[in-house]
C-alpha cells in the first residue's frame, strides 16, 4: 500500500479528535503487532488493528474510513489487555466509530431488519448492536 | 434474562435457594445498555448502569449479584467510574437530580464469584446429589467475565473458575483453546458472516477437544454459539451440533432439584438427549 504522509495531516485535527474521545495516547504504539496477532476477528479485516493505529498516528482519516475494520471490532478487549505499551485499542476503535456515527452515518439500519429476524433476535443483541453501530 | 434466558434465571434462583441464599431482584431495574461506553466524552450512556446501582444502594444492600456476563461487565465498569473519577461522578450526580448521590458504594459481583468466594467449592461438592459423572464439558468464558483486567473475575489469560465449578459438580472439564475468544457478539446483526465464523471457530475447537457440551454464563454468547448452529450447519456440513448449558442449569441438576427448574426446553440446542444418555435425567 502506498501511503502519502504530510506534517499537516499528522498534526491535524483528526488525531487530536481521536485522542479527545478515547483519552488514549496514540503515540504509545510502536507497531509490535501483538494486537493483530491476538485479534479474533483479524481474519475478516482488510486492515489489521496495528495498521489502523498507524493510520491514526499519520492522520490518514480517509484510509480508515475506507476500511471495514473499525466496524468489525466487537470490543472484546483482547488487544487492550495484551498491548505491551498499555494502549487501550478498544477505546481508539470506539472513538473512530463515533467520529463517523456523530456525522449521523449509521453503520446498520434498524429499519431494514426484517420482522421475522426481529422476532428471533434477543434484546441483548439488538441493544448492543444499536449501541455500537447506530448514531 | 426475563424473556430469552429464563432457563438461566430460573435455574440460578432455584440452585441458590438450595444453597440457602435467596436472590432478591432489584426493584425498578432498567436495561444496563448491554455494552459499556468506551468514549471519554460519552456520559449519557453511563446513566443506565449507574441508575441500577442506585436502586441497589436504596435497598441498603452492599452487594449486587449479576448473572449475565455482559450486564456484569457494564455494571462493574460503571461502578469503577463512579468510584474513581471525581469529575465524572459529580457531573452524573448533578444530572440525575432526583436520585440520591452515588459514589460507587455498592460492590458488583458475578454469581460465579459468589459460588467460589462466599460459598466455596467444598460446600458445593458436599451438597451434590447427582454427580455429573462422565460428562465432558467445555467451560466457555467469552470476553466480559475476564476483560478488562480491572473487572476480571479470574486470571485474564488463564481462567479456571468454571473448571473448578465443574470439578466440584463431578463433571469432566475440557479446557480448549477458544474458551475466552469472542463469540462474535452483536456482530450477528451488522456482520453476520463474521459472527457465524467466530462461533464456528469456538464450536469446532470444542468438538475437536471432545467436549460434549459447552458451559457458559452469557445470553448473548448462547445466542451466537447455540442459537446460530442451524445456520452454521448449512455452511459446515460436517458439523453435527453441540448443546450449550448455563452453569446454573448444571448446578440445579447436580443438586438433584426438579429438572423443571432447568427449563431445558428453552435451550437452543436440546441438551436432554445427552443428559439422558449419561443417566442424569
Amino acid at each position: 500500500m502506498r501511503v502519502e504522509i504530510s506534517s499537516e495531516k499528522i498534526s491535524g485535527d483528526f488525531a487530536k479528535k481521536v485522542k479527545e474521545i478515547s483519552r488514549e495516547d496514540i503515540l504509545l504504539c510502536y507497531q509490535c503487532g501483538m494486537c493483530s496477532a491476538g485479534c479474533p476477528i483479524a481474519f475478516a479485516m482488510d486492515l489489521l488493528p496495528n495498521q489502523i493505529i498507524q493510520l491514526v498516528q499519520l492522520g490518514l482519516e480517509e484510509d480508515i474510513a475506507k476500511s471495514k475494520t473499525i466496524w468489525l471490532c466487537a470490543s472484546c478487549i483482547t488487544c487492550s489487555v495484551r498491548c505491551p505499551r498499555g494502549l487501550d485499542l478498544c477505546k481508539v476503535m470506539e472513538a473512530l466509530r463515533l467520529i463517523s456515527l456523530r456525522k449521523n452515518i449509521d453503520y446498520i439500519r434498524p429499519a431494514e431488519i426484517s420482522r421475522d429476524a426481529l422476532a428471533k433476535l434477543p434484546q441483548i443483541v439488538l441493544v448492543s448492536s444499536f449501541r455500537k453501530h447506530t448514531a | 434474562m426475563k424473556t430469552r434466558a429464563k432457563n438461566f434465571e430460573d435455574s440460578a434462583i432455584a440452585s441458590m435457594a438450595a444453597l440457602g441464599i435467596n436472590l432478591n431482584e432489584i426493584p425498578r431495574w432498567n436495561c444496563c445498555g448491554a455494552v459499556y461506553s468506551l468514549a471519554d466524552d460519552d456520559l449519557i450512556h453511563q446513566l443506565a448502569p449507574v441508575r441500577d446501582l442506585i436502586r441497589v444502594k436504596e435497598q441498603e444492600q452492599g452487594k449486587v449479584v449479576v448473572l449475565c456476563s455482559l450486564c456484569f461487565n457494564t455494571l462493574k465498569r460503571a461502578n469503577l467510574l463512579m468510584r474513581n473519577d471525581a469529575e465524572k461522578r459529580k457531573t452524573l450526580n448533578i444530572f440525575m437530580d432526583e436520585e440520591i448521590d452515588y459514589n460507587g458504594e455498592v460492590e458488583v459481583v458475578h454469581l460465579l464469584e459468589v459460588l467460589r468466594d462466599d460459598i466455596g467449592w467444598k460446600t458445593i461438592s458436599d451438597r451434590l446429589k447427582v454427580p455429573l459423572k462422565n460428562l465432558k464439558l467445555a467451560p466457555y468464558y467469552g470476553c466480559t467475565l475476564l476483560r478488562p483486567q480491572e473487572v476480571a473475575i479470574d486470571q485474564v489469560e488463564r481462567p479456571t473458575i468454571l473448571r473448578q465449578l465443574l470439578q466440584a459438580l463431578g463433571a469432566e472439564p475440557i479446557d480448549f483453546p477458544f474458551a475466552a475468544k469472542c463469540c462474535g457478539s452483536f456482530q450477528v446483526i451488522g456482520n453476520r458472516e463474521v459472527a457465524l465464523e467466530s462461533a464456528w471457530n469456538i464450536l469446532s475447537s470444542a468438538v475437536r477437544w471432545q467436549a460434549e457440551a459447552l458451559v457458559l454464563s452469557c445470553p448473548l454468547c448462547d445466542f451466537n454459539l447455540a442459537g446460530k448452529q442451524e445456520e452454521i450447519k448449512q455452511k459446515y456440513r460436517e458439523f453435527k451440533g453441540i448443546p450449550t448449558l448455563y452453569f446454573t442449569q448444571l448446578l440445579a441438576l447436580a443438586f438433584g432439584l426438579d429438572s423443571k427448574v432447568c427449563r431445558f426446553e428453552l435451550n437452543y440446542q436440546d441438551p436432554r438427549p445427552l443428559l439422558e444418555s449419561k443417566g442424569l435425567l
